[in-house]
């Protein structure tokens, strides 16, 4: 159970985090076991991204014993968006309806140069879509209903108070030190989910080197409390009169909390900034008279990199551990919790002995995908807020200066492209045999879409999709008899197209099927149903591509 | 793939020669540089095609001196 404290204390040189739940460490008799318990997997890191990984595998009968070396969450305020994509994960999870409600949803994005408006864009330009293009949440609140849905999974073991601060590598396991309150235990893993975050000791300890780039510039980032009727809009500014030649960010988040981020460039003095009298009257230049309270004040410098490989033996890598981006574009929590979702189906039909073990090798190659392209957008987001040179500089003021008249220029503006899925180039998907147009893609996520239940119930296509396999048909002559193992949804009867949303977006006529794997990503399509192409996509997939099937 | 065009294509070459001279007559070196740059964007935008632009880029850097180190 947690206990949640509100109202931090102020300290000399910033406020400390105020909202905190608080979990309670309990002696596991694994640790009194004469010889190192066994456990099939064990996930370290009970950060949004570990949560998301043992609920997943939880939900799919696989025991987990998650552990945190600390009894709380709630240390400093850190991601704010979460993306669509993440959404339909957690609402898979169990908990997506209800952060959706806890959330603030938000689709517009406003831009600003000096203190014009530059453009608006809309992320979110089409409905019929079950969850927002971005709600803002504190990352705490997502981590307490995490845990929360966690605690209410048999086989999921949450251990606080439990540090890693050993692993030995075995061929067909790993043993783990585990430091608790009551000494250090050896516990046993088939497989080590690594969700510790970007200072992951599961690497330090692997010898793992962490490459990319640190960028120079400095960042203030606030969250304030204030009750003010702003819209509820991503905004940013570009060399605003309240913090002339350096960008500015502004985020509703709820409970009247805004989240603000300043640059201060690179020579800025890091103890300084972090002054309570300093940064307030950063935030008056830009607030006005408004009263405000500092709830949390904090200095980033931002990198990208990623390690060069996710998959060590049995040691699995997810989230920050795994790769780092900056905060421009909503990328970090949201791409961990997709590598977990990638990670967690693929892991349990290992474990279960449905597929071989070269299926885990496709984690590492499709979320490596994932990451080198939330890097380079990131990379590309830092580089044109705060570009390297004076030279690199007047271009991009440049494109900011020809914004208002030049469509062209609106579109190079880049402030954060905000997170979507990856589109897995993979060797999991069969090629179209049939052509297929509209917005449905090969490897991504089937978009959503909305039904109509017979009983006239409405809801929506992701829905209609089960933990597994799931073969989606749309009502055609021929009667659809998936192959074993794989669930049938049928668009026709029971679940009805009522607004032509599924067809137009699935290009779909009638007979057409569409197999998606676990995570909801397509992996092959045809205009009629044959069982043994859908059989033989299937097991491509859990033969990883492998030209097995 | 297209390629970059360096043969003149301007019927009147010094005419082109002059738009562009004008255009930057009266202005300091740093407002002709900025002006120059928001030139480039917007021809870069109208040629709209990444292979020509590299080509043009490696062009331009190749006739230039070299930076000092
Ligand atoms: C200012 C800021 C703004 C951000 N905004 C966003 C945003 O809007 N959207 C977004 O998607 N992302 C955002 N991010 C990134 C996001 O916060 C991270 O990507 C995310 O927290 C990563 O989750 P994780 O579970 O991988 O790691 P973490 O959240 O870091 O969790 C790691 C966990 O492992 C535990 N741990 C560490 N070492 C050990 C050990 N030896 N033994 C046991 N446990 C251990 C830690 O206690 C921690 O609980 C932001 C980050 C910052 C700093």
């Amino acid at each position: 159970m947690a206990e949640r404290t509100v109202g931090g204390k102020t300290t000399g040189a910033a406020t400390e985090r105020k909202s905190v739940y608080r979990y309670g460490y309990r002696h596991s008799p694994d640790q009194d076991a004469g010889a190192p318990v066994r456990r099939p997997v064990v996930v370290v890191g009970a950060g949004p991204v570990g949560l998301a990984a043992a609920i997943d595998l939880g939900r799919r009968g696989i025991p987990v014993v998650l552990i945190d070396d600390a009894d709380r969450i709630g240390e400093g305020s850190r991601g704010i968006c979460w993306a669509k994509r993440t959404l339909e994960i957690f609402d898979r999870l169990g908990v997506g309806e209800k952060l959706v409600a806890q959330g603030v949803t938000w689709k517009l994005g406003k831009l600003y140069h000096g203190d014009e408006l530059v453009f608006s864009f809309d992320l979110q330009p089409e409905a019929g879509h079950k969850m927002p293009a971005f709600i803002n949440l504190q990352q705490f609140y997502v981590e307490a209903a995490l845990v929360e849905r966690a605690e209410e999974i048999e086989a999921v073991e949450i251990r606080w108070k439990n540090r890693l601060t050993g692993i030995e590598q075995h061929n067909d396991h790993v043993r783990l030190t585990i430091d608790t309150p009551d000494g250090p235990y050896v516990l046993d893993a088939d497989w080590l989910i690594a969700a510790d975050g970007a200072r992951s000791t599961a690497r330090d300890l692997l010898g793992l080197s962490f490459s990319g780039v640190t960028f120079e510039d400095k960042f203030l980032i606030a969250d304030i409390r204030m009750a003010a009727d702003f819209p509820t809009e991503r905004r940013f500014w570009f060399d605003p009169s309240f913090h002339a030649g350096q960008s500015a960010l502004m985020h509703r988040q709820p409970d009247n909390i805004w989240r603000i981020d300043l640059q201060l460039g690179p020579d800025a003095d890091v103890a300084e900034e972090q002054k309570p009298e300093r940064v307030t009257a950063r935030l008056k230049r830009m607030l006005g008279d408004r009263p405000f309270e500092l709830e949390w004040v904090s200095i980033y410098r931002f990198n990208c990199r990623r390690l060069d490989r996710f998959v060590h033996g049995r040691v699995l890598f997810v989230g920050d551990a795994a790769h780092q981006v900056s905060p421009f574009g909503a990328r970090g929590a949201n791409s961990g919790i997709q590598d977990a979702e990638n990670l967690a189906w693929k892991l349990a039909a290992v474990i279960k002995g449905e597929a071989g073990a070269a299926l885990i090798a496709t984690y590492e190659t499709e979320r490596i995908q994932a990451a080198d392209e939330n890097i380079a957008h990131s990379t590309r987001s830092t580089d044109f807020i705060a570009p390297h040179s004076e030279a690199e500089r007047d271009l991009r003021d440049a494109v900011l200066a020809l914004a208002g008249q030049a469509e062209f220029a609106r579109r190079m503006i880049n402030s954060g492209r905000l997170s979507v899925a990856t589109v897995y180039d993979s060797s999991l998907v069969v090629p179209d045999e049939d052509a297929f147009a509209g917005p449905a893609r090969l490897g991504a996520p089937l978009p959503d879409a909305p039904v109509r239940r017979r009983d006239g119930r409405d809801g929506f296509l992701l829905e209609t999709l089960g933990d597994g396999f799931t073969l989606l048909a749309m009502d055609g002559e021929a009667p659809v008899a998936p192959p074993a193992g794989i669930a049938l949804a049928a668009i026709g009867d029971e679940v009805r197209d009522v607004a032509g949303v599924v067809a137009a977006r699935l290009d779909a006529t009638p007979g057409a099927v569409y197999l998606l794997r676990p995570d909801q990503h397509l992996c092959g399509r045809w205009r009629q149903f044959d069982a043994g192409k859908v059989a033989a996509a299937r097991d491509r997939v859990l033969a990883a591509g492998a030209g097995l099937s | 793939m297209a390629k970059l065009v360096s043969q003149s294509r301007f019927a009147d070459p010094d005419a082109a020669f002059l738009a562009l001279v004008e255009a930057r007559r009266g202005l300091s070196r740093e407002q002709a540089a900025a002006l120059d740059t928001r030139l480039v964007l917007i021809l870069a935008n109208h040629i709209g095609d990444l292979d020509v632009l590299g080509e043009a880029i490696a062009l331009a850097k190749a006739s230039g001196p070299a930076p000092a180190l």
